[in-house]
């Protein structure tokens, strides 16, 4: 890089202006170009979920609710043979089982690591971020193998949380967190209060940490709800036993099959992105910032 | 501290003391779930896969009754006419696709955000990352409505410019970008979040300092913007090469499970999925997956070298 002699009194910077082509119209433009088309699938869907069944693919399109609601729902029931909401319970139990779970095997690792030296210590954790490096791909024909050949889990929701409870993505998320925002001075303190090494976690570091809870959290129990593949594999494909996307597949019959009830089907999308919306919309800023706190650093 | 500590101690050290036992012991405790669990569900099933991928074995046919073949399994799929081959070459092609599109726009679009919108930053984040966190298959079933041949959105837009309804989910040579449509959308805004908060690390000063020396906004975003944000980028690219190559959902929902007509859309994934759990050839469907693995790392490191070659420092 060329140095230049600097010149003497140089006035104090501003804040950068705007200088693009297009102008401040063009940049709303464009932004609010790329935020209708991340919400216009969701718009659509609620709106054709409110459709009688024969005007879901009329021409013209319909753009508007009407006011099937209900009769679709209970169509919905109808595809699934009554069970639909018994699939929605089956996803809802393995998506909370998975996330309760993940929060605290990860948040008591996570704080092992931030807040104690010990013998292995680095050992320990690169061996633990070293298996992120393993695509979750490969361990689907053996993980099916062990839970059908050895532990008789096919079929058992349990084969969907169990092996995820304490993953590498999740203590690698916790340790940042608590180094980061905790001081250690604090562990000293409950220990001279006398306080057990389980009860400083539970009692004076769980509290202080929601934030990162509820990124971990979400992420867990949206990851699991649309376990698909997962389920798939587990032969969690029957009757009762399915879980809400493998009981979407099984009603729609494809993307592209329109001799079956669209109604019924919208209804059902409609069931499966609800929750998730909600719960995202509830944390969204503390998911996103988050998300990406650790994302490069380290 | 209170002086009167240091008299207390020395004793009471030299003794067993539950208290410092438990502090000791308490790092590995805490951290044991993770190493059980990785070793039952993890570590196990990789060598288990590994010891199949060299043998022949349908698993209707109980443990111990497989037939060690060698490399036979590996050999097979790299015979240049296997159908490895073929899934393969759809799975990067279809990555492509998806992948390069999704930072071309992400990258600027968190620019403008970042540099120009910033008060809105929150917000136009939450709606871009909506994509992101819902569920696959509801929203690929809804897109398959979209490309619905006859009767779906995107032909009757184009009814009404006049042109010919195109057959999205039919033709071969469009399936492929019909599927990359709906990762490109639900991945761009993972990106643009990713790039804000990169961005958001790059100091004020360095921006400021360049505004004195009078660089423009194309100078700033291409001597300053681009090389701060390299890590950002090389963690970005990683994400979306480790996550296309390994496709499933959305083909598989998008064009049934051999992947449409003249198998377009049959990705590796689909491909293994469809050997191991469709046909019970785990001994091939475990060798493939391994192969894939070997492409995945590969395409990595490349990743890795061309972001570590000039300035990995900076």
């Amino acid at each position: 890089m060329t140095t230049q002699p600097l010149k003497t009194a140089v006035p104090a910077p501003r804040r950068p202006r705007l200088r693009l082509p297009v102008g401040r119209a063009g940049l709303w433009l464009l932004v609010g170009l790329a935020c209708f088309l991340s919400v216009i699938p969701f718009y659509l869907m609620f709106v054709w979920a409110t459709l009688p069944s024969a005007e879901v693919f009329s021409v013209p399109p319909k753009f508007w609710f009407s006011d099937q609601l209900v009769g679709n729902f209970q169509k919905m029931m109808d595809a699934t043979g009554g069970l639909a909401l018994r699939h929605f319970w089956n996803s809802l139990y393995i998506a909370i089982m998975a996330t309760l779970t993940t929060l605290f095997f990860c948040s008591l690792a996570g704080f092992a690591f931030a807040m104690y030296d010990f013998r292995g210590k680095r050992f320990l954790f690169g061996f633990i971020l070293l298996t992120m490096l393993i695509p979750p791909l490969v361990m689907d024909i053996p993980s099916f193998l062990v839970m059908n050949n050895f532990l008789q889990w096919v079929g058992e929701p349990r084969a969907l949380w169990v092996p995820g409870m304490a993953n590498a993505f999740g203590i690698f998320l916790m340790r940042q967190y608590i180094g980061s925002a905790l001081p250690r001075q604090l562990v000293e303190a409950a220990r001279i209060d006398g306080a057990t090494e389980f009860g400083i976690y539970w009692r004076v570091v769980l509290p202080l940490i929601r934030p990162i809870l509820a990124t971990l959290g979400v992420v867990t129990f949206v990851g699991s709800w649309n376990n698909f593949k997962g389920a798939l594999i587990m032969k969690l494909s029957d009757g009762p036993i399915m879980t809400l996307p493998l009981s979407l597949r099984k009603i729609t019959g494809g993307a592209t099959n329109i001799n079956v009830d669209w109604g019924a089907n919208l209804m059902m999308v409609v069931l499966t992105v609800l929750p998730l919306l909600i719960l995202f919309l509830l944390a969204s800023r503390q998911v996103i910032s988050g998300l990406t706190s650790g994302a490069v650093k380290d | 501290m209170s002086y009167r500590a240091p008299l207390a101690r020395p004793a009471e050290s030299r003794r067993w003391s539950y208290t410092r036992f438990q502090q000791r012991l308490a790092p590995y405790v805490f951290t044991s779930p993770f190493f059980i669990l990785f070793a039952i569900f993890g570590l196990f099933p990789l060598l288990f896969s590994l010891f199949l991928a060299f043998h022949l074995w349908n698993p209707l046919d109980g443990l111990g009754n497989w037939k060690f073949v060698g490399f036979e399994n590996f050999q097979l799929a790299l015979d240049a006419r296997d159908q490895f081959w073929v899934a393969l070459k759809h799975t990067v092609w279809i990555g492509l696709l998806a992948g390069v599109p999704q930072h071309l726009v992400a990258l600027p679009l968190a620019f403008v955000i970042h540099q120009f919108l910033r008060r809105w930053q929150g917000a136009i984040s939450t709606v871009l990352f909506l994509p992101y966190i819902t569920s696959a298959v509801a929203i690929t079933i809804v897109f398959g409505m979209l490309y619905s041949e006859r009767l779906g959105l995107l032909n009757y837009v184009l009814g009404l410019v006049g042109l010919d309804p195109v057959r999205w989910l039919a033709q071969p040579e469009l399936v492929p970008y019909s599927v990359a449509t709906v990762v490109f959308w639900r991945y761009v805004g993972w990106n643009v979040i990713l790039y804000l908060s990169g961005l958001q690390a790059i100091s004020e000063d360095v921006y400021e300092a360049a505004t004195v020396d009078g660089a423009s906004a194309w100078q700033k975003f291409r001597f300053i913007t681009l090389p701060l944000l390299r890590p950002m980028m090389f963690y970005a690219f990683t994400l979306t090469i480790v996550g296309n190559m390994q496709l499933f959902e959305e083909p598989f929902i998008l064009t049934g499970q051999g992947g449409g007509s003249g198998g377009a859309a049959l990705t590796s994934a689909m491909h293994i999925f469809n050997t191991g759990f469709r046909d019970l050839d785990m001994g091939y469907a475990s060798a493939m997956s391994w192969l894939l693995f070997l492409a995945i790392f590969v395409l990595s490191m490349v990743n890795n070298y061309l972001f570590s070659r000039d300035g990995g420092r900076s």
